[in-house]
Protein backbone atom coordinates (compact mmCIF):
# COMPACT_ATOMS: atom_id res chain seq x y z
CA UNK A 1 0.00 0.00 0.00
CA UNK A 2 2.66 2.27 -0.62
CA UNK A 3 1.52 5.70 -2.21
CA UNK A 4 3.54 8.12 -4.39
CA UNK A 5 3.56 10.38 -0.87
CA UNK A 6 4.58 7.64 1.60
CA UNK A 7 7.48 6.61 -1.42
CA UNK A 8 8.68 10.17 -1.23
CA UNK A 9 8.48 10.26 2.84
CA UNK A 10 10.00 7.66 2.79
CA UNK A 11 12.85 8.75 1.06
CA UNK A 12 13.23 11.57 3.46
CA UNK A 13 13.37 9.19 6.63
CA UNK A 14 16.30 7.34 4.92
CA UNK A 15 18.16 10.63 4.04
CA UNK A 16 20.13 11.75 7.39
CA UNK A 17 21.49 8.38 7.51
CA UNK A 18 22.59 7.74 3.89
CA UNK A 19 23.77 11.84 4.07
CA UNK A 20 26.21 11.61 7.15
CA UNK A 21 27.29 8.29 5.92
CA UNK A 22 28.61 9.43 2.66
CA UNK A 23 30.08 12.95 4.59
CA UNK A 24 31.88 10.36 6.64
CA UNK A 25 33.11 8.29 3.33
CA UNK A 26 33.62 11.13 1.05
CA UNK A 27 35.45 14.02 3.21
CA UNK A 28 38.18 11.93 4.90
CA UNK A 29 38.77 9.68 1.81
CA UNK A 30 38.80 12.44 -0.86
CA UNK A 31 41.80 14.26 1.91
CA UNK A 32 43.61 10.98 1.94
CA UNK A 33 43.59 10.42 -1.56
CA UNK A 34 44.46 14.11 -1.99
CA UNK A 35 47.75 13.89 0.84
CA UNK A 36 48.75 10.44 -0.92
CA UNK A 37 49.71 12.05 -4.37
CA UNK A 38 51.54 14.95 -2.12
CA UNK A 39 55.17 15.34 -0.16
CA UNK A 40 53.57 16.16 3.19
CA UNK A 41 55.77 15.56 6.27
CA UNK A 42 54.87 18.29 8.58
CA UNK A 43 57.46 17.48 11.08
CA UNK A 44 60.11 18.75 8.47
CA UNK A 45 58.24 21.61 7.14
CA UNK A 46 58.11 20.29 3.91
CA UNK A 47 54.65 20.28 1.40
CA UNK A 48 54.95 19.66 -2.04
CA UNK A 49 51.13 19.34 -3.56
CA UNK A 50 51.66 17.00 -6.15
CA UNK A 51 54.65 14.30 -6.33
CA UNK A 52 52.63 12.02 -8.91
CA UNK A 53 52.77 8.53 -7.74
CA UNK A 54 55.88 8.65 -5.74
CA UNK A 55 53.78 7.64 -2.46
CA UNK A 56 52.40 4.56 -3.82
CA UNK A 57 55.29 3.69 -5.43
CA UNK A 58 57.37 3.29 -2.66
CA UNK A 59 54.69 2.07 -0.37
CA UNK A 60 54.18 -0.93 -2.42
CA UNK A 61 57.66 -1.78 -3.31
CA UNK A 62 58.63 -1.48 0.60
CA UNK A 63 59.04 -4.48 1.85
CA UNK A 64 57.33 -4.09 4.61
CA UNK A 65 54.58 -3.53 2.52
CA UNK A 66 54.34 -7.64 1.79
CA UNK A 67 55.06 -8.36 5.15
CA UNK A 68 52.45 -6.38 6.52
CA UNK A 69 50.01 -8.33 4.11
CA UNK A 70 51.04 -11.90 4.56
CA UNK A 71 51.35 -10.84 8.62
CA UNK A 72 47.43 -9.71 8.37
CA UNK A 73 46.40 -12.73 6.57
CA UNK A 74 48.15 -15.00 8.92
CA UNK A 75 46.19 -12.84 11.99
CA UNK A 76 43.02 -13.26 10.27
CA UNK A 77 43.08 -17.18 8.78
CA UNK A 78 44.69 -18.09 12.05
CA UNK A 79 42.23 -16.33 14.16
CA UNK A 80 39.38 -17.84 11.91
CA UNK A 81 40.68 -21.07 11.61
CA UNK A 82 40.42 -21.47 15.78
CA UNK A 83 37.49 -20.08 16.48
CA UNK A 84 35.47 -21.81 13.68
CA UNK A 85 36.57 -25.47 14.46
CA UNK A 86 36.74 -24.43 17.88
CA UNK A 87 33.02 -22.81 17.92
CA UNK A 88 31.46 -25.93 16.01
CA UNK A 89 33.04 -28.03 19.06
CA UNK A 90 31.98 -26.13 21.84
CA UNK A 91 28.79 -25.53 20.16
CA UNK A 92 27.91 -29.46 20.07
CA UNK A 93 29.41 -30.30 23.45
CA UNK A 94 27.49 -27.01 24.90
CA UNK A 95 24.37 -28.45 23.06
CA UNK A 96 24.95 -31.98 24.86
CA UNK A 97 22.88 -33.05 28.55
CA UNK A 98 24.75 -31.31 31.30
CA UNK A 99 23.62 -30.02 35.08
CA UNK A 100 23.92 -26.05 34.55
CA UNK A 101 24.06 -25.65 31.10
CA UNK A 102 23.35 -21.80 31.31
CA UNK A 103 25.85 -20.89 33.51
CA UNK A 104 28.37 -22.44 31.09
CA UNK A 105 27.15 -20.23 28.60
CA UNK A 106 27.62 -17.30 30.94
CA UNK A 107 31.22 -18.95 31.68
CA UNK A 108 31.86 -19.60 27.53
CA UNK A 109 30.36 -15.82 26.32
CA UNK A 110 31.92 -13.87 29.00
CA UNK A 111 35.58 -13.27 27.01
CA UNK A 112 33.71 -11.36 24.01
CA UNK A 113 33.02 -8.42 26.33
CA UNK A 114 36.15 -7.66 27.60
CA UNK A 115 37.31 -4.78 25.86
CA UNK A 116 40.60 -5.31 23.87
CA UNK A 117 42.69 -3.11 25.59
CA UNK A 118 42.20 -4.95 28.55
CA UNK A 119 42.63 -8.47 27.32
CA UNK A 120 45.65 -7.72 25.45
CA UNK A 121 47.19 -6.42 28.88
CA UNK A 122 45.90 -9.50 30.84
CA UNK A 123 47.81 -11.54 28.72
CA UNK A 124 50.98 -9.57 27.74
CA UNK A 125 51.21 -9.72 31.97
CA UNK A 126 49.83 -12.13 33.52
CA UNK A 127 50.37 -15.16 31.22
CA UNK A 128 53.24 -14.13 28.63
CA UNK A 129 55.57 -12.27 30.93
CA UNK A 130 58.48 -14.48 30.65
CA UNK A 131 59.90 -13.56 34.28
CA UNK A 132 56.04 -13.48 36.19
CA UNK A 133 53.48 -14.69 33.71
CA UNK A 134 51.35 -18.27 34.41
CA UNK A 135 52.95 -19.83 31.88
CA UNK A 136 56.46 -19.40 32.95
CA UNK A 137 55.37 -20.34 36.17
CA UNK A 138 53.69 -23.65 34.72
CA UNK A 139 57.28 -23.96 32.15
CA UNK A 140 59.22 -23.75 35.32
CA UNK A 141 56.68 -26.62 36.97
CA UNK A 142 57.58 -28.79 34.33
CA UNK A 143 61.24 -28.26 34.95
CA UNK A 144 61.34 -26.28 31.52
CA UNK A 145 63.19 -23.17 30.72
CA UNK A 146 60.15 -20.24 30.57
CA UNK A 147 59.51 -18.97 26.98
CA UNK A 148 59.30 -15.49 26.06
CA UNK A 149 55.63 -15.53 23.93
CA UNK A 150 55.57 -12.26 22.74
CA UNK A 151 59.11 -11.98 21.36
CA UNK A 152 59.71 -15.83 20.64
CA UNK A 153 56.31 -16.32 18.92
CA UNK A 154 54.53 -13.24 18.60
CA UNK A 155 52.41 -13.47 16.04
CA UNK A 156 51.20 -16.85 17.61
CA UNK A 157 50.55 -14.61 21.12
CA UNK A 158 48.33 -12.70 19.32
CA UNK A 159 46.47 -15.21 17.40
CA UNK A 160 45.48 -16.54 20.96
CA UNK A 161 44.57 -13.80 22.48
CA UNK A 162 41.83 -12.06 19.84
CA UNK A 163 40.83 -15.89 19.15
CA UNK A 164 40.14 -15.91 22.88
CA UNK A 165 38.30 -12.88 22.38
CA UNK A 166 35.98 -14.29 19.20
CA UNK A 167 35.65 -17.79 20.25
CA UNK A 168 32.55 -17.25 22.69
CA UNK A 169 31.29 -14.91 19.68
CA UNK A 170 31.70 -18.13 17.36
CA UNK A 171 30.29 -20.68 19.72
CA UNK A 172 27.31 -18.75 20.44
CA UNK A 173 26.15 -18.29 17.36
CA UNK A 174 27.05 -21.92 16.12
CA UNK A 175 25.16 -22.72 19.24
CA UNK A 176 22.02 -21.39 18.32
CA UNK A 177 22.01 -22.75 14.73
CA UNK A 178 22.92 -26.20 16.18
CA UNK A 179 20.09 -25.89 18.71
CA UNK A 180 17.63 -25.50 15.26
CA UNK A 181 18.71 -28.45 14.03
CA UNK A 182 16.16 -31.24 13.52
CA UNK A 183 16.65 -33.93 16.30
CA UNK A 184 14.37 -36.25 14.59
CA UNK A 185 16.81 -36.30 11.80
CA UNK A 186 19.73 -37.20 13.92
CA UNK A 187 17.89 -39.58 15.18
CA UNK A 188 16.82 -41.51 12.27
CA UNK A 189 20.39 -41.48 11.34
CA UNK A 190 21.41 -42.86 14.28
CA UNK A 191 18.93 -45.55 14.01
CA UNK A 192 19.88 -46.33 10.45
CA UNK A 193 23.35 -47.25 11.92
CA UNK A 194 25.10 -43.86 10.80
CA UNK A 195 28.60 -43.70 13.26
CA UNK A 196 28.88 -40.46 14.51
CA UNK A 197 31.25 -38.99 12.19
CA UNK A 198 29.50 -39.46 8.84
CA UNK A 199 26.05 -38.10 10.97
CA UNK A 200 28.46 -34.69 11.70
CA UNK A 201 30.01 -34.82 8.45
CA UNK A 202 26.40 -34.89 6.23
CA UNK A 203 23.87 -33.73 8.69
CA UNK A 204 25.19 -31.51 11.53
CA UNK A 205 27.90 -29.61 9.43
CA UNK A 206 25.50 -29.11 6.10
CA UNK A 207 23.23 -27.62 8.60
CA UNK A 208 25.95 -25.00 9.85
CA UNK A 209 27.12 -23.87 6.73
CA UNK A 210 24.98 -20.66 7.27
CA UNK A 211 25.79 -19.97 9.96
CA UNK A 212 29.85 -20.56 9.52
CA UNK A 213 29.26 -17.81 6.61
CA UNK A 214 28.18 -15.46 8.55
CA UNK A 215 30.52 -15.85 11.49
CA UNK A 216 32.82 -15.61 8.73
CA UNK A 217 31.98 -12.64 7.31
CA UNK A 218 31.45 -10.96 10.84
CA UNK A 219 34.62 -11.55 11.99
CA UNK A 220 36.72 -11.12 8.95
CA UNK A 221 34.74 -7.53 9.11
CA UNK A 222 35.81 -6.83 12.42
CA UNK A 223 39.81 -8.90 12.23
CA UNK A 224 41.24 -7.00 9.41
CA UNK A 225 41.13 -3.73 11.31
CA UNK A 226 42.61 -5.41 14.36
CA UNK A 227 44.72 -2.88 16.25
CA UNK A 228 44.36 -2.39 20.28
CA UNK A 229 46.45 -6.13 20.79
CA UNK A 230 49.66 -5.26 18.47
CA UNK A 231 49.23 -1.38 20.17
CA UNK A 232 49.32 -2.90 23.81
CA UNK A 233 51.02 -5.92 23.32
CA UNK A 234 54.22 -5.85 20.45
CA UNK A 235 53.28 -2.67 19.36
CA UNK A 236 54.06 -3.85 15.68
CA UNK A 237 57.59 -5.22 16.64
CA UNK A 238 58.59 -8.77 15.83
CA UNK A 239 57.23 -9.27 12.64
CA UNK A 240 53.34 -8.36 13.75
CA UNK A 241 53.04 -5.27 11.85
CA UNK A 242 49.93 -5.70 10.27
CA UNK A 243 49.13 -3.33 6.75
CA UNK A 244 46.49 -1.22 9.47
CA UNK A 245 49.71 -0.29 12.09
CA UNK A 246 52.08 0.13 9.09
CA UNK A 247 49.69 2.59 7.28
CA UNK A 248 49.30 3.65 11.54
CA UNK A 249 53.08 4.06 11.86
CA UNK A 250 53.65 5.78 8.66
CA UNK A 251 51.20 8.32 9.63
CA UNK A 252 51.22 9.16 12.87
CA UNK A 253 54.76 7.85 14.61
CA UNK A 254 57.04 8.97 11.71
CA UNK A 255 54.98 11.25 10.25
CA UNK A 256 55.12 10.90 6.70
CA UNK A 257 51.43 11.84 5.92
CA UNK A 258 51.94 11.32 2.24
CA UNK A 259 53.21 8.05 2.49
CA UNK A 260 51.22 6.63 4.92
CA UNK A 261 48.11 8.17 2.91
CA UNK A 262 48.63 6.06 -0.25
CA UNK A 263 49.28 3.29 2.01
CA UNK A 264 46.09 4.39 3.49
CA UNK A 265 44.11 4.23 0.26
CA UNK A 266 46.12 1.05 -0.96
CA UNK A 267 44.43 -1.02 2.34
CA UNK A 268 40.98 0.78 1.52
CA UNK A 269 40.93 -1.08 -2.22
CA UNK A 270 42.27 -3.59 -0.57
CA UNK A 271 39.53 -3.94 1.70
CA UNK A 272 37.21 -3.11 -1.15
CA UNK A 273 37.92 -5.97 -2.97
CA UNK A 274 37.68 -8.03 0.07
CA UNK A 275 33.94 -6.89 0.97
CA UNK A 276 32.68 -7.31 -2.61
CA UNK A 277 33.52 -11.11 -2.11
CA UNK A 278 32.03 -10.80 0.67
CA UNK A 279 29.07 -8.76 0.20
CA UNK A 280 28.06 -11.12 -2.78
CA UNK A 281 27.49 -13.99 -0.12
CA UNK A 282 25.54 -11.89 2.14
CA UNK A 283 23.21 -10.82 -0.57
CA UNK A 284 23.03 -14.42 -1.64
CA UNK A 285 22.42 -15.56 1.31
CA UNK A 286 20.13 -12.80 2.82
CA UNK A 287 17.36 -14.13 -0.34
CA UNK A 288 16.90 -17.08 0.89
CA UNK B 1 10.48 -38.20 21.12
CA UNK B 2 13.24 -37.74 23.47
CA UNK B 3 15.79 -40.10 24.11
CA UNK B 4 17.09 -41.30 27.51
CA UNK B 5 19.92 -40.05 28.77
CA UNK B 6 21.74 -42.06 31.07
CA UNK B 7 23.03 -40.24 34.45
CA UNK B 8 26.42 -41.21 33.97
CA UNK B 9 26.72 -39.91 30.47
CA UNK B 10 25.39 -36.56 31.77
CA UNK B 11 27.76 -36.50 34.28
CA UNK B 12 30.81 -36.93 31.68
CA UNK B 13 29.34 -34.80 29.49
CA UNK B 14 28.88 -32.02 32.54
CA UNK B 15 32.31 -32.38 33.50
CA UNK B 16 33.80 -31.86 29.96
CA UNK B 17 31.46 -28.86 29.40
CA UNK B 18 32.73 -27.13 32.57
CA UNK B 19 36.60 -27.68 32.13
CA UNK B 20 35.95 -26.20 29.08
CA UNK B 21 33.52 -23.58 30.25
CA UNK B 22 36.42 -22.39 33.06
CA UNK B 23 39.09 -22.93 30.97
CA UNK B 24 37.55 -19.99 28.38
CA UNK B 25 36.62 -18.29 31.79
CA UNK B 26 39.80 -18.77 33.56
CA UNK B 27 42.37 -15.54 32.58
CA UNK B 28 38.80 -13.40 33.86
CA UNK B 29 39.02 -15.40 37.30
CA UNK B 30 42.54 -15.09 37.64
CA UNK B 31 42.66 -11.45 37.12
CA UNK B 32 39.51 -11.05 39.28
CA UNK B 33 41.44 -13.22 42.11
CA UNK B 34 44.73 -11.06 41.47
CA UNK B 35 43.21 -7.75 42.19
CA UNK B 36 42.33 -9.15 45.74
CA UNK B 37 45.95 -9.42 46.32
CA UNK B 38 48.63 -7.15 47.29
CA UNK B 39 51.38 -6.40 45.03
CA UNK B 40 54.03 -8.74 46.39
CA UNK B 41 51.26 -11.85 46.80
CA UNK B 42 50.71 -10.96 43.06
CA UNK B 43 54.07 -12.46 41.58
CA UNK B 44 55.08 -14.65 44.14
CA UNK B 45 56.37 -17.70 42.96
CA UNK B 46 54.51 -20.32 43.12
CA UNK B 47 51.75 -18.41 42.68
CA UNK B 48 48.86 -19.16 45.31
CA UNK B 49 45.13 -19.67 44.09
CA UNK B 50 42.81 -18.68 46.77
CA UNK B 51 44.65 -19.08 50.27
CA UNK B 52 45.77 -15.31 50.50
CA UNK B 53 45.15 -12.27 52.34
CA UNK B 54 41.96 -10.73 50.73
CA UNK B 55 42.36 -7.28 50.09
CA UNK B 56 40.22 -4.32 48.67
CA UNK B 57 43.40 -1.90 48.86
CA UNK B 58 43.96 -2.36 44.90
CA UNK B 59 40.30 -1.02 44.21
CA UNK B 60 40.60 1.88 46.48
CA UNK B 61 44.06 3.01 45.23
CA UNK B 62 42.95 2.88 41.59
CA UNK B 63 39.52 4.76 42.73
CA UNK B 64 41.72 7.20 44.14
CA UNK B 65 43.96 8.06 41.16
CA UNK B 66 41.87 11.12 39.88
CA UNK B 67 41.61 9.76 36.24
CA UNK B 68 39.57 6.72 37.06
CA UNK B 69 36.45 8.45 37.74
CA UNK B 70 36.97 10.32 34.87
CA UNK B 71 37.47 7.74 32.29
CA UNK B 72 34.64 5.88 33.75
CA UNK B 73 32.22 8.96 33.02
CA UNK B 74 33.51 9.17 29.35
CA UNK B 75 33.46 5.70 28.86
CA UNK B 76 29.48 6.04 29.81
CA UNK B 77 28.88 9.33 27.99
CA UNK B 78 30.57 7.92 24.99
CA UNK B 79 29.12 4.78 24.20
CA UNK B 80 25.77 5.68 26.01
CA UNK B 81 25.63 8.99 23.70
CA UNK B 82 27.56 7.78 20.45
CA UNK B 83 24.28 4.90 20.70
CA UNK B 84 21.34 7.07 21.05
CA UNK B 85 22.68 9.98 18.17
CA UNK B 86 22.98 6.58 16.52
CA UNK B 87 19.22 5.25 17.18
CA UNK B 88 17.93 8.69 16.02
CA UNK B 89 19.07 8.35 12.74
CA UNK B 90 18.74 4.88 12.80
CA UNK B 91 15.00 4.40 13.38
CA UNK B 92 13.32 6.63 10.53
CA UNK B 93 16.26 4.81 7.75
CA UNK B 94 15.65 1.85 8.70
CA UNK B 95 11.41 1.86 9.84
CA UNK B 96 10.80 3.22 5.92
CA UNK B 97 13.13 0.04 4.55
CA UNK B 98 11.41 -2.33 6.18
CA UNK B 99 7.48 -0.71 5.64
CA UNK B 100 8.13 0.97 2.25
CA UNK B 101 10.88 -0.88 0.34
CA UNK B 102 12.00 0.39 -2.88
CA UNK B 103 13.76 -1.68 -5.60
CA UNK B 104 16.97 0.11 -4.35
CA UNK B 105 16.46 -0.40 -0.44
CA UNK B 106 18.38 -3.88 -0.94
CA UNK B 107 21.66 -1.94 -2.57
CA UNK B 108 21.43 0.95 0.44
CA UNK B 109 21.57 -1.48 3.10
CA UNK B 110 24.80 -3.54 1.80
CA UNK B 111 25.84 -0.34 0.42
CA UNK B 112 26.12 0.73 4.53
CA UNK B 113 27.39 -2.16 5.62
CA UNK B 114 30.32 -2.19 3.10
CA UNK B 115 31.18 1.26 4.76
CA UNK B 116 31.83 -0.25 8.28
CA UNK B 117 34.66 -2.14 6.03
CA UNK B 118 36.46 1.06 5.40
CA UNK B 119 39.69 0.56 6.85
CA UNK B 120 39.87 3.17 9.69
CA UNK B 121 43.24 3.98 9.08
CA UNK B 122 42.74 5.28 5.25
CA UNK B 123 40.74 8.06 7.24
CA UNK B 124 42.75 8.52 10.41
CA UNK B 125 44.84 11.49 9.36
CA UNK B 126 42.16 13.31 7.61
CA UNK B 127 39.79 13.10 11.12
CA UNK B 128 42.74 14.24 13.46
CA UNK B 129 43.51 17.06 10.90
CA UNK B 130 39.62 18.12 10.74
CA UNK B 131 39.23 17.26 14.92
CA UNK B 132 42.21 19.71 15.29
CA UNK B 133 40.88 22.09 12.72
CA UNK B 134 37.40 22.60 14.66
CA UNK B 135 39.51 22.39 17.92
CA UNK B 136 37.78 19.03 18.99
CA UNK B 137 40.75 16.74 19.55
CA UNK B 138 40.20 15.03 22.82
CA UNK B 139 36.42 15.88 23.09
CA UNK B 140 33.76 13.82 24.56
CA UNK B 141 31.70 15.25 21.44
CA UNK B 142 34.33 14.27 19.04
CA UNK B 143 34.08 10.51 20.16
CA UNK B 144 30.41 10.75 20.55
CA UNK B 145 30.20 11.32 16.39
CA UNK B 146 32.39 9.20 15.49
CA UNK B 147 32.10 6.26 17.29
CA UNK B 148 28.03 6.67 15.90
CA UNK B 149 29.44 7.17 12.34
CA UNK B 150 31.15 3.78 12.31
CA UNK B 151 28.33 1.95 14.52
CA UNK B 152 25.48 3.40 12.48
CA UNK B 153 25.34 0.57 10.24
CA UNK B 154 25.04 -1.88 12.56
CA UNK B 155 22.47 -0.12 14.18
CA UNK B 156 20.10 0.64 11.33
CA UNK B 157 20.77 -3.62 10.04
CA UNK B 158 20.01 -4.63 13.17
CA UNK B 159 16.70 -2.11 13.79
CA UNK B 160 15.78 -2.96 10.01
CA UNK B 161 15.65 -7.03 10.70
CA UNK B 162 13.57 -6.30 13.24
CA UNK B 163 10.90 -3.68 12.05
CA UNK B 164 10.81 -6.41 9.15
CA UNK B 165 9.27 -8.50 11.29
CA UNK B 166 6.52 -6.56 12.30
CA UNK B 167 3.22 -7.48 10.42
CA UNK B 168 1.98 -4.37 8.00
CA UNK B 169 -1.08 -6.13 8.50
CA UNK B 170 -1.56 -4.48 11.47
CA UNK B 171 -0.99 -0.81 10.89
CA UNK B 172 -3.79 -1.80 7.90
CA UNK B 173 -6.05 -2.72 10.56
CA UNK B 174 -5.54 -0.43 12.99
CA UNK B 175 -6.49 2.09 10.05
CA UNK B 176 -9.58 0.62 9.53
CA UNK B 177 -10.54 1.08 13.34
CA UNK B 178 -10.16 4.62 12.66
CA UNK B 179 -6.92 5.38 14.59
CA UNK B 180 -5.35 8.27 13.71
CA UNK B 181 -1.46 8.48 12.37
CA UNK B 182 -0.27 9.76 16.37
CA UNK B 183 -2.66 6.86 17.81
CA UNK B 184 -0.85 4.66 15.04
CA UNK B 185 2.57 5.24 16.22
CA UNK B 186 2.00 5.89 19.57
CA UNK B 187 -0.33 1.93 20.54
CA UNK B 188 0.32 -0.25 17.69
CA UNK B 189 3.72 0.45 16.35
CA UNK B 190 5.97 1.65 19.62
CA UNK B 191 4.80 -1.38 21.34
CA UNK B 192 5.82 -3.59 18.77
CA UNK B 193 9.24 -2.13 18.01
CA UNK B 194 10.41 -1.38 21.33
CA UNK B 195 12.11 -4.41 22.39
CA UNK B 196 13.90 -4.77 19.08
CA UNK B 197 15.08 -1.11 19.56
CA UNK B 198 15.97 -1.60 23.14
CA UNK B 199 18.19 -4.99 22.21
CA UNK B 200 20.03 -2.76 19.40
CA UNK B 201 20.76 -0.16 22.18
CA UNK B 202 22.14 -3.08 24.40
CA UNK B 203 24.50 -4.20 21.87
CA UNK B 204 25.52 -0.88 20.61
CA UNK B 205 26.40 -0.01 24.42
CA UNK B 206 28.57 -3.10 24.21
CA UNK B 207 30.27 -2.53 21.10
CA UNK B 208 30.91 1.26 21.36
CA UNK B 209 31.92 0.67 25.11
CA UNK B 210 35.16 -1.83 23.71
CA UNK B 211 35.75 0.03 20.99
CA UNK B 212 39.59 0.86 20.94
CA UNK B 213 40.72 2.00 17.75
CA UNK B 214 39.27 5.88 17.85
CA UNK B 215 39.06 6.21 21.78
CA UNK B 216 42.95 5.77 21.88
CA UNK B 217 44.14 7.43 18.47
CA UNK B 218 41.64 10.98 19.19
CA UNK B 219 42.11 10.73 23.05
CA UNK B 220 44.86 12.20 25.28
CA UNK B 221 43.81 12.86 28.31
CA UNK B 222 40.24 15.07 28.79
CA UNK B 223 38.55 12.38 26.85
CA UNK B 224 39.81 9.35 27.09
CA UNK B 225 37.70 6.60 28.24
CA UNK B 226 38.14 3.26 30.08
CA UNK B 227 39.44 1.58 27.08
CA UNK B 228 42.95 3.73 27.29
CA UNK B 229 42.37 4.10 31.14
CA UNK B 230 44.15 0.71 32.66
CA UNK B 231 47.12 0.99 29.74
CA UNK B 232 50.23 3.23 31.94
CA UNK B 233 49.67 -0.01 35.05
CA UNK B 234 53.04 -1.29 33.82
CA UNK B 235 53.81 -4.41 36.41
CA UNK B 236 51.87 -3.79 39.07
CA UNK B 237 49.41 -6.48 38.29
CA UNK B 238 47.39 -6.59 41.61
CA UNK B 239 46.54 -2.54 40.46
CA UNK B 240 46.26 -3.81 36.46
CA UNK B 241 43.82 -6.52 37.20
CA UNK B 242 41.15 -4.14 39.76
CA UNK B 243 41.45 -1.24 37.31
CA UNK B 244 40.79 -4.20 34.41
CA UNK B 245 38.38 -5.23 36.44
CA UNK B 246 36.90 -2.12 36.77
CA UNK B 247 36.48 -1.51 33.39
CA UNK B 248 35.28 -4.63 32.18
CA UNK B 249 32.49 -5.33 34.96
CA UNK B 250 29.44 -3.23 33.68
CA UNK B 251 29.56 -4.45 30.48
CA UNK B 252 30.14 -8.11 31.55
CA UNK B 253 26.90 -7.70 33.17
CA UNK B 254 25.23 -6.15 30.34
CA UNK B 255 26.80 -8.68 28.13
CA UNK B 256 25.42 -11.58 30.12
CA UNK B 257 21.88 -10.02 30.40
CA UNK B 258 21.88 -9.59 26.37
CA UNK B 259 23.15 -12.99 25.01
CA UNK B 260 19.93 -13.74 23.74
CA UNK B 261 19.62 -11.13 21.46
CA UNK B 262 23.53 -11.11 21.02
CA UNK B 263 23.26 -13.46 18.34
CA UNK B 264 20.24 -12.19 16.23
CA UNK B 265 21.31 -8.86 16.36
CA UNK B 266 25.65 -9.29 15.07
CA UNK B 267 24.24 -11.37 12.65
CA UNK B 268 21.69 -9.33 11.38
CA UNK B 269 18.79 -11.68 12.00
CA UNK B 270 20.81 -14.19 9.41
CA UNK B 271 20.94 -16.78 12.57
CA UNK B 272 18.15 -17.10 15.09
Amino acid sequence: MSTARSKSAARLMIAPAVFVLLVWMLIPLCMTLYFSFADYRPMRGIFEAWIGFDNYASFVTSSSFLKSLFTILWMVGGILAITITGGVLMALLLDGPMFGQGIVRILVIAPFFVMPTVSALVWKNMFFNVDNGLFSYAYKFFGAQPFDFLSQAPLFSIIMIVAWQWLPFATLILLTAVQSLDSEQLEAAEMDGAPALSRFRFIILPHLSRAITVVILIQTIFLLSIFAEIFVTTNGAFGTRTLTYLVYQRVLESQNIGLGSAGGIVAVILANIVAIFLMRIVGKNLDN
Amino acid sequence: MARAITTQKKVMWTALAWAFGLTMFFPILWTFRTSFKTEAAAISDPPVWFFFDWTLENYVDVQARSNYPKALMNSIIISVGSTFLGILIAVPAAWSMAFVPGRKTKDVLLWMLSTKMLPAVGVLYPLVLLAKWLGVMDSRILLVVVLMLINLPIIVWMLYTYFREIPGEILEAARMDGAGLKAEILYVLTPMALPGIASTVLLNIILAWNEAFWTILLTTVNAAPLTSFSAPEGLFYAKLSAASMMAIAPILVMGWFSQKQLVRGLTFGAVK
